[in-house]
């Protein structure tokens, strides 16, 4: 092993690094992805609830329009619509389309930007 | 999953999850925010349809898949011990079926109402 090899980081300090707007994208596509992850039992229990009865319907429709309720749908909106386009961007990029590095970039911005707007206007169409 | 072909399949497990879950939210998504079911009825009803069952079976299946290597690459990545790493693994799967269960039971018991 040369010493160049060894002086890389090894532990890469998220703190320490100034991401480009594709890694800020990235990242957040992981987190918003765990994020979810991390939902999908409460989601099921909502889905459960509404279902099996009229009351459970009832309850389940008060815990979306409740303050916490509102955040997490908001929340899991962003997360959705995050993953989804930038899931989109990936698979085009799969498929050569919009690879060059400007074209990437904007693509990049374009998902991280669009990510909490649609957010929100999906929060404030749901509800 | 063998070990030789894990990557590959993995690979194209997550695209072909993605598209059906991506598809299926925005269906979802559309209708709610268009005509969402009036009523408890409604609401029942939609999700009593045979279409409309496997179809949400087939979507909780696809997210369940497509969250286990998702997870599972986030695992990977920053739990290097691998004893956590089996343990937090061996739970996220365990979690994953019991979620599908969970939802499967959910919809097969509102056909039967």
């Amino acid at each position: 092993m040369t010493t160049t090899t060894r002086t890389r980081p090894v532990h890469l300090n998220l703190f320490k690094i100034r991401l480009p707007i594709g890694g800020i994208m990235s990242i957040i596509h992981r987190v918003t992805g765990v994020f979810m992850f991390l939902a999908i039992p409460f989601l099921i229990y909502c889905l459960d609830t509404s279902l099996i009865s009229e009351q459970g319907y009832r309850d389940a429709i008060g815990m979306l329009h409740s303050p916490l309720g509102i955040i997490l749908l908001f929340g899991l909106m962003w997360s959705l619509m995050h993953h989804l386009l930038a899931g989109i961007r990936y698979l085009l990029i799969d498929v050569d389309l919009g690879v060059e590095k400007e074209a990437a970039r904007q693509s990049a911005l374009l998902v991280t930007i669009a990510g909490p707007i649609l957010g929100l206007l999906l929060t404030w169409g749901l509800l | 999953m063998s070990r030789k072909a894990s990557g590959l399949k993995a690979w194209v497990l997550q695209r072909a999850t993605a598209i059906y879950i991506g598809l299926f939210a925005l269906y979802l998504l559309l209708v709610m925010l268009i005509a969402p079911p009036a009523d408890y009825v409604a609401w029942r009803d939609w999700f009593a349809t045979p279409l409309m069952g496997i179809a949400t079976l087939v979507f909780v299946v696809s997210v369940l898949l497509h969250a286990w290597v998702g997870i599972r690459d986030v695992v990977i990545d920053y739990i290097w011990h691998t004893p956590a790493r089996v343990t937090v693994l061996s739970l996220v799967a365990l979690g994953l079926v019991a979620c599908g269960l969970w939802a499967s039971q959910s919809l097969i018991l509102v056909r039967l109402v």
